[in-house]
């Protein structure tokens, strides 16, 4: 089976195919540019397409679908009615899959499955990146708000930190929210102290 | 009642109603709560409504019907209660083409300009090079707007020249690429292509047909009569939104909100010419003044006519190679449901047209319209080549057509 996986993004493609590569006999490509893009899947006469839900060349590879009969085997968005779960699980997902006709249903499920779980697996990546980051914005932030307090207050670092802490509890608020509106009010003031 | 309604778009400008029933607060002054989903491809908007990921969408409106029938994926029916505008597209050609075929600039004479593109057609198919010319989806209005002009001046799609898919936001690479020789876009993507010095604008769609359907408000049937009253308030909110969007004195402010990354993206000035119809048609050019470029609100506009939906149909039948099929045409024109738009504004004091159908391309001048409440004068509504489309005789309007 030829799967052609089409994303911009190089990375969730290689993970995408770190993760179909499991599957027996299979041949993957992997196409991230949109240049060309239906020269090489004519080339590559792929039997299964895999595209995310945010490329902008989506429309122009259906068109090319409903048009070109270069392949001979009409290729339909895996749309078999009973499989409606798994289409909704790809939306959800962030991929779409487009398949030669009377390819057998239940290889097409695993595969699907299997794309579906690796987009996810790609989603929480960034989601986690996502996090560490805003947690390195944040720990940025304190620190920031605790030396205002020091300069301003004339606190040591633990009271500092100590003092936001207390003001947060107080306020059922978190650290860091604290921590912002020190800053901005620092901003506003312009450097009381 | 704070009821949440998600809206899917694509970043173009005539997305502007429910960006604005939201932006300017319409949209809650009728117990709503909007959150726009903006999608890069018709087929993502598409899916995300199929699958629930929103309640309604921004869409090409033939697709709404192409979607009905079944075409390229199993049939769903969708329901048309708010048509979001006519036209608001224009044709855009290589520079060096766009002279050849316009040697006199400024928006040409689509006879004229159709019928040297007619000749340069047959030199470049007789080269074996046939012109290419880029639209947005296979089921948009532009497809069916350039086709209908392209085969009434002689040159036959498909035949004489080639029709491709090619998304919006690259159609200016695709003209500089030589990809395409012209296209058939939405705004902002023909002034984007005018700005890079690679295209030149040559006709406006309004020009092939001066009240065509254009981007339609599409919702799942089932959806629609479940969440009906919710629905009802979003019309309301939407024709409020029409009424602020063609108001001079709210052009600027509505430019820049198209403008943020969030939904169009881009340039408030570059935006600020679809909305006011003054369009730059060359790079350096002054600004041309062409009424009713972009129509979203007067004269019902928004008023979802069955006949359009037909005329729709007859264009897709057409180009599609399909047979007519009766049980079709019922299902097409039923996807317009002037019904939800009247039972919405009933009482509310705006104009309701007293018939949900008409003679398309009939009036060559201003008409007063019988309406259900206000009044309606209709300006001339024609198809540049003088044929009208009676929707009680499709077949016969499809066999009169070349």
């Amino acid at each position: 089976m030829r799967i052609a996986i089409v994303d911009e993004s190089a990375a969730r493609a290689s993970i995408i195919e770190e993760g179909l590569a499991t599957l027996d006999d299979c041949e993957i490509f992997i196409l991230t540019e949109r240049k060309a893009l239906l020269a090489r899947i004519e080339e590559i006469g792929p039997d299964v397409v895999l595209i995310d839900l945010g490329n902008p060349s989506r429309d122009v590879l259906e068109e090319y679908f409903a048009v070109s009969r270069v392949l001979d085997r009409p290729i339909a968005m895996f749309v078999d009615e009973s499989d409606d779960d798994a289409i909704a699980a790809s939306i959800d997902a962030g991929v779409s899959a487009y398949v030669v006709d009377g390819l057998a249903s239940n290889r097409i499920r695993s595969l699907l499955d299997l794309a579906v779980r690796r987009f996810n697996a790609f989603s929480r990546l960034q989601a986690d990146l996502a996090e560490a980051k805003g947690k390195l914005a944040e720990r940025e932030a304190i620190d920031k708000a605790k030396r205002i307090l020091m300069n301003s207050r004339g606190l040591s670092e633990p009271d500092a930190y100590a003092e936001l802490r207390r003001t947060a509890m107080n306020q059922g608020r978190r650290i860091a929210d604290i921590a912002e509106a020190v800053i901005t009010a620092e901003e506003l003031l312009g450097g009381i102290g | 009642m704070s009821n949440e309604l998600t809206i899917g778009f694509l970043p173009l400008v005539d997305a502007c109603l429910p960006i604005l029933a939201s932006e300017h607060g319409f949209a809650e002054e009728e117990g709503l709560s909007l959150r726009l989903v903006k999608d890069m491809s018709w087929a993502t908007v598409l899916d995300r409504l199929l699958y629930g990921h929103s309640d309604a969408a921004h869409m090409v409106a033939p697709l709404a019907i192409a979607t009905t029938l079944g075409r390229g994926r199993p049939a769903q029916p969708l329901s048309v209660p708010f048509v979001l505008g006519l036209n608001g597209n224009a044709i855009t050609l290589r520079s060096d083409l766009a002279d050849r075929v316009n040697p006199a600039g400024g928006l040409g004479d689509p006879v004229q300009v159709g019928g040297l593109l007619a000749k340069v057609a047959a030199e470049r198919l007789g080269q074996g090079n046939p012109l290419r010319f880029g639209v947005v989806h296979r089921y948009s209005s532009h497809n069916y707007k350039l086709r209908y002009w392209l085969a009434a001046c002689g040159i036959r799609p498909d035949r004489d020249i080639e029709i491709m898919t090619v998304a919006p936001p690259f159609v200016a690479d695709a003209l500089a690429s030589g990809e395409v020789d012209g296209i058939c876009v939405g705004e902002p993507y023909n002034s984007v292509a005018v700005e890079r010095g690679v295209g030149t604008i040559v006709l406006a769609t309004a020009q092939i047909w001066r009240r065509g359907v254009e981007k339609v408000l599409a919702v799942r049937e089932p959806v629609l009569e479940a969440r009906r009253p919710e629905f009802e308030a979003l019309i309301r909110a939407l024709r409020a939104a029409g009424r602020h969007f063609v108001d001079p004195a709210n052009w600027e402010i509505n430019a820049e909100i198209l403008s943020r990354p969030k939904y169009v993206g881009g340039d408030p000035k570059i935006i600020l010419r679809s909305l006011s119809d003054r369009l730059v048609l060359k790079q350096g050019g002054a600004p041309v003044h062409y009424s009713d470029f972009m129509f979203q609100h007067r004269e019902a506009a928004n008023f979802p006519w069955v006949s359009q939906a037909e005329w729709l149909y007859s264009q897709m039948v057409r180009w599609d190679g399909l047979a007519y099929g009766k049980d079709d045409a019922v299902s097409a024109a039923r996807v317009f449901r002037p019904d939800v738009y009247r039972s919405a504004l009933k009482g509310t004091g705006d104009a309701l047209p007293g018939a949900s159908s008409k003679v398309e391309g009939s009036l060559a001048g201003p008409t007063a319209v019988t309406t259900q409440q206000g009044d309606i004068t209709l300006s001339e509504n024609s198809f540049f080549d003088g044929r009208s489309f009676d929707p009680d005789d499709l077949q016969g309007y499809l066999a009169s057509l070349p």
